[in-house]
C-alpha cells in the first residue's frame, strides 16, 4: 500500500517534471551539449602559444633554436621584432604571451664555450598560463642543449632523469577533466530537479494539496527524490559512455564500483536538494540555495584546482563536500582502475553524507506540515 | 502588487505632451515598484551583496594553483653519502614534503593509496654511475598522472631540485655545471607569479555574469507565471518604460555588488590596480547590462522561474566559468569552441580586468574588448525588446 502511493507519487514527480517540453529539454539536453563542450575547453595542455622572436644574432646556431619553439606544437609564431622598444608594445597589447630575446654575441658565447643567455620575456597577466608557457620553454632549450653538448662533444652532466607516469603516461590532462565534467553535470541536473521541486509546488500552492493526501512525509521524501535519483543514474549512465567512447578516456576500473558510488553520491546530492527545497519558501530564495551550493561543491570538489593546495581549514571544509569524494571514485575508476575495497573510504563519507541529510530534509518536511 | 504603479500613472492621457510628462513618472513608479519589491524578499539582495563575499573569501584565500609541500617518497636501492645528498636537496625546498620509504614497493604502495603524488628512486648502481664519468647516473621518477597539470609540475620542481643538487656539486668540486645555453625568463605584471592576482579579478568577471543574469533571469519569468505582466499590459504604461523599470534597480543592485567586489580584490586581498577607477566603472557597467541583458532574455523566453533559472545556470555561470579563459586558456581549445567563446562576454571582461588591474590602462587592448561586450548588450536588450512584443500578441 505504502510502496503504491510512493509509486503514484514518483510517476506525478516525473510528470510535472516532463510535462513542459521547454522543462523536459532543459533537464536532458544540455548536459550532453556541455559535457562535449566543456571536455573540449577544459585542458591545461597549451597550444599555439603566440610567440614574439627578438634574433639579435643573424646565426645558424640561433637559427636552430628559434627553429625548435616553432616547430613546437605549443608555440606560435606571432611577431618578429627588430627592436628592444617593440617588446613593451607586444606584451602589453597582448599579441604575444612571450618575447624570446636571443642577444647578439648568441652564436659567439656558444663556440668560445662561454655559458650564454637568451631572454624570455613572459606576461603574467594569468599567472597559471605564464608558468606553464616558461615550462615548455624550458625544457625546448634544455634539449636544445643536450643536442649541442652531444654535437660537440661536451661533457654531459653526471647524473640524468628519467620520468615516468602512472595512470596517465602521456600525462593528457583531458583524462583528468573530463570524469570530473561529469560528476558537476550530474550534480547540476539532481540539484536542479530535487531542490526546485517542492518550492515550485510551495509557490504554486499545489504543495499544501499534497499535505491533505494521505501521503505521510517519508513516503512524500521518497516519492521527491525518486525522479532526482532516476534521472541523475541515466544522465550518469549516458555520460560515462560519451567520456568513454567519444573522449577516449580509459576505463581500468569496474563499472559496478562506479555506479555505487554514483547512487551514494546521488542519495547525498538528493539529501542536500531536498533540504533547500524544504527550507526555502520562494522559488527565487531555493534557485539562490542551489546556486550557493553549486558553486562552493565545484570550487571545492578538487575538479580544476587541487584540495591539496588549499588552506588547511578550508581542506577539512571539503570533507563534507560531496564532489569531494566523487571526483576521486570518477577519477580512481577511470583511470587508476581503483578497486571497490580502496574506495571504502570514499563510500563511507557519501553514505553519512546522504543519510544526514535526508533525515534532516525528512524532519523539515515533517516540521513544516505540522 | 501593481496597485502602486497604476496609481502613479495617469489613467487616461490623451494628449502627448502629458503622456511624456507621465512617462518620467511612470517609469519611477515602476522603479520603486520594483525597488520595493527586492526590499521585501532579501534573497535578491543576498545574490547581489552576499554571494560575492562568500565566493571571493573562498576562492581568494581558499583555491590557489601555487602548489606547495607535494607529498613524495625518496627511494634509495642503496643508501650512501651520495644519494643523501641528493635527497637533502628535496628537504630544503619548500615545494616538496618528502618521506623516505625503505623499498621500491613501499613506495609504490603509498602511491597507490595516494599518499604520495610522486617517487623518487635512486637505483643500486647510482652511486657507482656518479663517480664514473663514462655514464650518467640514473634518477628515476615516478609521477601519479591523473591530475595531468599537477603531475607536469612537480615533474618541474623535481628536476629544478636535482639541478640545485648538480650545480652544487659541480661548484663544490671547482668547475662550472652552466649549461651551454641558460633561460633568463622575466615575467612581467606578475613577477611572483601569485594566482590570486589573477584569479580573483576573473573571479570577479564570473561573480558579475551570475549576479547579473539571475537577478533578471527570474524576475520576468516571475510576472509570466504569477499573470501580472499582463495586468500591467493593460495599464498605460509603454514597454520600454517596463523594461527599464525593470533594468534600473537590477542595475543599481549589481553595481554595488561590482563596488564591493573590487574593493575586496584590492584591500582585503592586495590585488595591485594600476588601471583608471573611471575605465574600470564604465567597463563594468557596460558588462553588466550584457549580464542583465541575458538574463531578461532568458526569463522572456522561458515564461516560467524553473526553466529560467536552469537555462541561467547552463548559459551563464559555467560557460564563464569554463569558456571565458578564466582558468582554462582559450587558444589551446579547438577552432570551432574558440569561436563559441565570442559570445560568451565575460571573456571580454576577464582581459580588461586582468589589465586593469595588473597592467594599467592598457588603450589597445580595453576598447576593442570594451566594444564586443556593447554589441553583446545592444543584441540582448534588442532580442528581449523584440521578444516581447511578439510574445504579447
Amino acid at each position: 500500500m505504502m510502496w503504491q502511493r510512493i509509486f503514484a507519487l514518483a510517476i506525478k514527480e516525473f510528470q510535472a517534471l516532463l510535462r513542459d517540453p521547454k522543462a523536459r529539454f532543459v533537464v536532458i539536453g544540455p548536459p550532453i551539449i556541455q559535457l562535449v563542450v566543456f571536455s573540449f575547453a577544459a585542458t591545461f595542455d597549451l597550444n599555439h602559444i603566440p610567440l614574439a622572436i627578438y634574433n639579435q644574432d643573424g646565426g645558424q646556431a640561433a637559427q636552430s633554436l628559434v627553429a625548435r619553439f616553432t616547430g613546437s606544437q605549443h608555440f606560435e609564431i606571432a611577431a618578429r621584432l627588430t627592436h628592444e622598444d617593440e617588446i613593451k608594445n607586444v606584451i602589453d597589447q597582448r599579441e604575444a604571451l612571450m618575447v624570446l630575446h636571443i642577444g647578439p654575441r648568441f652564436e659567439q658565447d656558444l663556440d668560445s664555450g662561454k655559458p650564454t643567455t637568451v631572454q624570455l620575456i613572459i606576461d603574467g597577466r594569468n599567472s597559471n598560463t605564464a608558468a606553464i608557457a616558461l615550462g615548455y620553454a624550458s625544457s625546448i632549450v634544455a634539449d636544445f642543449n643536450a643536442q649541442w653538448q652531444q654535437t660537440h662533444h661536451l661533457a654531459a652532466p653526471p647524473s640524468v632523469i628519467v620520468s615516468r607516469a602512472w595512470f596517465n603516461p602521456n600525462l593528457i590532462s583531458r583524462w583528468f577533466i573530463v570524469p570530473g565534467v561529469v560528476g558537476i553535470l550530474m550534480l547540476v541536473v539532481v540539484m536542479v530537479v530535487t531542490a526546485l521541486s517542492v518550492a515550485r509546488e510551495r509557490e504554486q500552492g499545489t504543495f499544501d494539496q499534497l499535505l491533505v493526501t494521505p501521503l505521510r512525509p517519508v513516503e512524500i521524501l521518497i516519492g521527491k527524490a525518486t525522479p532526482g535519483f532516476v534521472i541523475g543514474m541515466i544522465e550518469g549512465g549516458v555520460t560515462i559512455f560519451l567520456a568513454v567512447h567519444l573522449f577516449g578516456v580509459p576505463f581500468e576500473g569496474h563499472i559496478g564500483t562506479l555506479f555505487v558510488g554514483l547512487g551514494l553520491f546521488l542519495m547525498s546530492a538528493i539529501g542536500v536538494g531536498l533540504m533547500i527545497s524544504a527550507l526555502a519558501t520562494t522559488l527565487q530564495q531555493a534557485v539562490l540555495g542551489v546556486f550557493l551550493f553549486l558553486v562552493h561543491a565545484i570550487i571545492l570538489s578538487g575538479f580544476a584546482t587541487p584540495i591539496a593546495n588549499m588552506p588547511p581549514i578550508v581542506q577539512d571544509l571539503t570533507l563534507i563536500n560531496p564532489m569531494r569524494y566523487l571526483m576521486i571514485i570518477l577519477r580512481g575508476v577511470f583511470l587508476e582502475g581503483s578497486s571497490f575495497d580502496s574506495l571504502i573510504d570514499e563510500f563511507w563519507p557519501l553514505a553519512i553524507i546522504g543519510l544526514v541529510t535526508l533525515a534532516f530534509a525528512g524532519w523539515l518536511f515533517r516540521h513544516r506540515m505540522n | 502588487m501593481n496597485t502602486k504603479a497604476r496609481n502613479t500613472t495617469a489613467q487616461n492621457t490623451p494628449d502627448t505632451a502629458l503622456a511624456r510628462g507621465g512617462a518620467g513618472r511612470r517609469l519611477f513608479g515602476l522603479i520603486r515598484k520594483e525597488t520595493l519589491q527586492i526590499l521585501r524578499d532579501p534573497s535578491s539582495i543576498a545574490i547581489a551583496f552576499l554571494m560575492p563575499v562568500v565566493l571571493l573569501l573562498i576562492f581568494g584565500y581558499g583555491v590557489s594553483l601555487n602548489a606547495k609541500h607535494i607529498p613524495i617518497a625518496l627511494v634509495a636501492d642503496a643508501p650512501d653519502s651520495q644519494t643523501a645528498a641528493l635527497f637533502g636537496a628535496f628537504d630544503q625546498s619548500t615545494y616538496f614534503s618528502p618521506k623516505t620509504a625503505p623499498n621500491l614497493p613501499t613506495a609504490e604502495r603509498w602511491m597507490l593509496n595516494r599518499t604520495v603524488d610522486a617517487i623518487v628512486h635512486l637505483p643500486s648502481d647510482f652511486s657507482a654511475k656518479l663517480s664514473n664519468t663514462a655514464n650518467q647516473a640514473p634518477v628515476q621518477i615516478i609521477v601519479n598522472g591523473v591530475d595531468a597539470n599537477q603531475a607536469r609540475l612537480t615533474q618541474a620542481y623535481i628536476q629544478a631540485a636535482w639541478q640545485g643538487w648538480l650545480s652544487a656539486r659541480a661548484t663544490a668540486a671547482g668547475h662550472s655545471a652552466d649549461q651551454p645555453v641558460q633561460v633568463a625568463s622575466r615575467i612581467w605584471f606578475n613577477p611572483e607569479l601569485r594566482s590570486r592576482d589573477y584569479l580573483v579579478p576573473g573571479l570577479i568577471a564570473v561573480i558579475m555574469t551570475l549576479i547579473g543574469a539571475l537577478l533578471t533571469a527570474l524576475v520576468m519569468a516571475r510576472e509570466w507565471e504569477r499573470g501580472t505582466l499582463e495586468a500591467l499590459m493593460v495599464t498605460p504604461v509603454h514597454l520600454n518604460e517596463l523594461l527599464l523599470g525593470k533594468l534600473i534597480p537590477y542595475f543599481v543592485l549589481g553595481m554595488g555588488g561590482m563596488a564591493l567586489s573590487v574593493s575586496m580584490a584590492i584591500w582585503l586581498f592586495n590585488v595591485p590596480f594600476l588601471g583608471s577607477p573611471w575605465i574600470l566603472i564604465l567597463t563594468s557597467a557596460i558588462f553588466l547590462l550584457t549580464a542583465l541583458g541575458m538574463g531578461l532574455f532568458i526569463s522572456i523566453v522561458a515564461k516560467n522561474q524553473f526553466v529560467a533559472s536552469l537555462i541561467a545556470i547552463i548559459t551563464t555561470f559555467l560557460p564563464a566559468f569554463m569558456l571565458s579563459g578564466f582558468i582554462f586558456d582559450i587558444g589551446s581549445m579547438p577552432g570551432w569552441l574558440q569561436n563559441l567563446t565570442y559570445i560568451v562576454s565575460a571573456r571580454y571582461f576577464i582581459v580588461i580586468l586582468h589589465t586593469l588591474f595588473l597592467a594599467g590602462d592598457v588603450n589597445g587592448v580595453i576598447w576593442p574588448n570594451t566594444l564586443a561586450m556593447l554589441a553583446i548588450a545592444a543584441f540582448f536588450l534588442g532580442a528581449s525588446r523584440r521578444k516581447i512584443r511578439k510574445s504579447l500578441e
